[in-house]
């Protein structure tokens, strides 16, 4: 098809330490000539009917699942309007005891204007994209927006935009606290997801805080990412 | 990971070893048995889920037919991207390109994010052998190392292990591969976690090159999708400079909406939860957001074989969810090391014979490894037909082998094995009558004298359910 790719893969790089101009070369050419001696007889395959169900969800319901299915994997959900969101995350943070909290590079100022009303000590740490994982390591809590919900599957999805910040910053700290807006940002099921999301953007998908069910299979809380997960469903 | 698949006994032999162990078959009973309950259960709350795994098969299906454009279309968008693309025929290419790409760096550690594509070409005794050290950061996974033991489940590696088996390796173990573990840990799952999480850290936050997997490949995109629980995989994939990623050939899909369909049945199959605590999705490298250099080794290793055989190659539709593991009888009593591969269970029995080749005695004896229930099929979201695989597997060991080839006496000794276990037998029973249309009318490999006559028909129900059903009959009329 494109012998242009062809050319760049494992050779046009300059880094690698020569990972094999000739052996890479050679055995994509090989790997794409077996594959089409492999099928050349075989049945003509269509693409798949997307016959399934856009969503399972009728559009009132909407919001409560989300909530429900958000809680059912222990994320702790808040709901909250415009008014009271200020005083809330002071109050989250307050109770946490936090001492410092990560805030993306573009957070709507007024999410953060009670802060001084629980304490004087709360520090607010910008990220720097120079900030090393060992510096994220110590800051206590993090707060995010996010793209959007999907409510039947109990699920945030992060890219990366400027009130996100860089995907490092949900992860190292333990506790996240990440604000959904209600009116705009939710939506039933995946298939509704999918054509709002831009693949271009790195994409996180979170489904309650960090779990294992490495242990018996049964599944535990808290490993690696944020033990800790808090979501406002933010009103107008 | 130290334990070896190479010379592994036949399947029969390891299976004794495993049913003879107590301790073993309760973790496997205790755990197979949750999570297909839960299973069951996520899967009902959708109820278009036949629609969904139909077109989760035909998006497969199409993808194969079509491999090659849909690879270089994969190609050029990753490479667009700001990745690089490598393509691997063998284990041992794909381990040559990695370990040069690692050494390239200038580093010795390396953190891995649990991997099928990189247990099945043994990455980490390969970096090994060129001095580098590869960290497994997947809880189970860990287990596995530190245990110096080998994987036993797609999913979950360490299954055959239980909680107090597990808090002794790590109390044991995990000094001598870094952090210790606390003093007076306990077995409660939470601790041993939190254990993981404080070993696991360190490594994190110094680590310069990230080794993955894939779950999927979009084509159209270039996008490279992990799903994950811990964030052990968020932490491999967001931290280091350089990420690699391992991947085998038929994990492409060609269109970013073909996600929607797996989004929905891989967590409900694999985990039986809605959706999977964490999926990062990536299209080459991201501005100061992740690893600036970005490699994906397209991985073949015999999967152009398995794509020649025409009934075989459905067995490349598999999404590695694990639930046909979960649901098989053998797979309970047998446990996964009896399979001889990192591929266990039913999906492994298929697989391992394909990607390898059936010229080793494990080989030969993994396709008769079962009783052909055909649970495994019913539970497949993307509809693999492992039965009909399986029936067709015999018969090319019976045609490879002849009488009184060794191959045969292998493969006999295996499903004299499963001849040997009544409880296996019956569940196999139930669905032999079910699938009555798959069975060969001459059985595989049973010798010359089944040449001269046709099998029997299979019974509309075995003589088991028709006494069980004819006994209750009979209470419930009061006679």
């Amino acid at each position: 098809m494109s012998t242009g790719a062809g050319a760049a893969s494992g050779t046009g790089t300059g880094r690698g330490g020569g990972t094999g101009t000739g052996t890479s070369g050679g055995s994509r050419e090989r790997i794409l000539a077996r594959i089409r001696a492999a099928v050349a007889d075989a049945p003509d395959a269509p693409e798949a009917a997307r016959d399934y169900l856009e969503t399972h969800t009728p559009d009132e319901r909407v919001i409560d699942l989300l909530a429900e299915n958000l809680a059912d994997y222990r994320a702790l959900v808040h709901r909250t309007d415009s008014e009271g969101l200020p005083t809330l995350i002071a109050r989250l943070l307050a109770e946490r005891g936090a001492r410092t909290v990560l805030v993306p590079p573009l957070l709507p100022a007024f999410w953060l204007s009670a802060l001084s009303s629980v304490g004087t000590d709360l520090i607010r740490v910008e990220d720097d994209p120079t900030a090393t994982a060992r510096e994220l390591d110590v800051v206590d809590s993090v707060i995010t927006g996010c793209a959007l919900a999907i409510a039947e599957t109990g699920t945030l999805v992060l890219d990366a935009a400027p009130d996100q910040g860089r995907r490092r910053i949900t992860l190292v700290p333990d506790h996240h606290i990440c604000v959904v807006r209600t009116a705009d940002q939710v939506v039933g099921s995946v298939p509704q997801a999918m054509p709002l999301l831009d693949p271009t953007r790195p994409l996180t998908w979170i489904s309650g805080p960090s779990a294992t069910s490495d242990i018996e299979l049964d599944r535990v809380e808290g490993v690696h990412g944020p033990r800790t997960l808090e979501v406002i469903l933010l009103t107008e | 990971m130290s334990g070896t698949y190479l010379g592994m006994p036949a399947f029969p032999v390891a299976a004794k070893e495993a049913v003879g162990n107590e301790t073993l078959r309760g973790n496997l009973r205790h755990a197979t048995h949750t999570i297909r309950d839960k299973r069951a259960k996520a899967v009902a709350e959708l109820d278009d889920w036949a629609l969904l795994r139909e077109a989760g098969k035909r998006i497969k299906d199409h993808t194969l037919r079509h491999l090659d454009r849909y690879l270089v279309r994969l190609e050029e968008s990753v490479t667009a991207a700001g990745g690089v693309v490598h393509w691997a025929a063998d284990a041992d290419e794909a381990n040559r390109i990695v370990a040069e790409l690692v050494k390239a760096t200038g580093e010795t550690e390396v953190v891995k994010v649990k991997s099928m594509a990189t247990q099945e070409i043994g990455l980490n005794e390969a970096l090994e052998a060129e001095g580098i050290s590869a960290y497994e950061t997947d809880l189970a996974e860990l287990i596995v190392q530190l245990g110096d033991d080998r994987p036993s489940h797609i999913l979950v590696p360490a299954i055959h292990r239980n909680r107090g088996e597990i808090r002794d390796i790590f109390r044991d173990r995990m000094g001598a591969w870094g952090r210790p573990a606390p003093d007076g840990l306990s077995d409660t799952p939470g601790e041993l976690a939190e254990a993981a999480r404080l070993h696991l850290r360190e490594k994190f936050l110094r680590a310069k090159v990230g080794i993955s997997g894939a779950n999927f490949m979009v084509a159209e995109t270039g996008t490279l999708v992990v799903f994950e629980s811990e964030g052990n995989g968020r932490m491999c994939l967001t931290l280091p400079e350089t990420l690699i990623s391992v991947v085998g050939i038929e994990k492409v899909v060609p269109s970013w909406r073909d996600l929607e369909v797996f989004l929905q049945t891989l967590p409900r199959s694999s985990t039986a939860e809605r959706m999977n605590p964490y999926t990062s999705m990536w299209t080459g490298t991201h501005d100061a957001d992740g690893p600036s250099t970005f490699h994906l080794v397209l991985l073949d290793n015999g999967r152009t074989n398995t794509l020649a055989d025409e009934v075989g190659r459905q067995a490349l539709r598999c999404i590695r969810c694990s639930a046909c593991l979960n649901v098989c009888p053998v797979y309970e009593r047998a446990g996964g090391h009896a399979y001889g591969s990192v591929y266990p269970g039913p999906i492994g029995a298929i697989l391992s014979p394909q990607l390898r080749g059936i010229q080793s005695e494990i080989d030969a004896s993994l396709p008769y490894a079962s009783s052909l229930c055909g649970a495994c099929y019913d539970v497949c979201p993307v509809a693999i037909d492992i039965p009909e695989v399986l029936v067709h597997l015999r018969e090319r060991v019976a045609d490879q082998g002849g009488k009184g080839h060794r191959l045969e006496k292998a493969a006999m000794k295996a499903a004299g094995w499963v001849f040997d276990h009544p409880r296996v037998m019956a569940a196999g029973e139930r669905a032999a009558s079910k699938t009555r249309r798959l069975h060969p009318s001459k059985l595989p490999g049973a010798g010359a004298w089944t040449d001269s006559r046709d099998l029997p028909e299979l019974p509309p129900e075995s003589f088991r359910d028709w006494w069980k059903k004819h006994h209750n009959d009979r209470k419930d009329t009061g006679t």
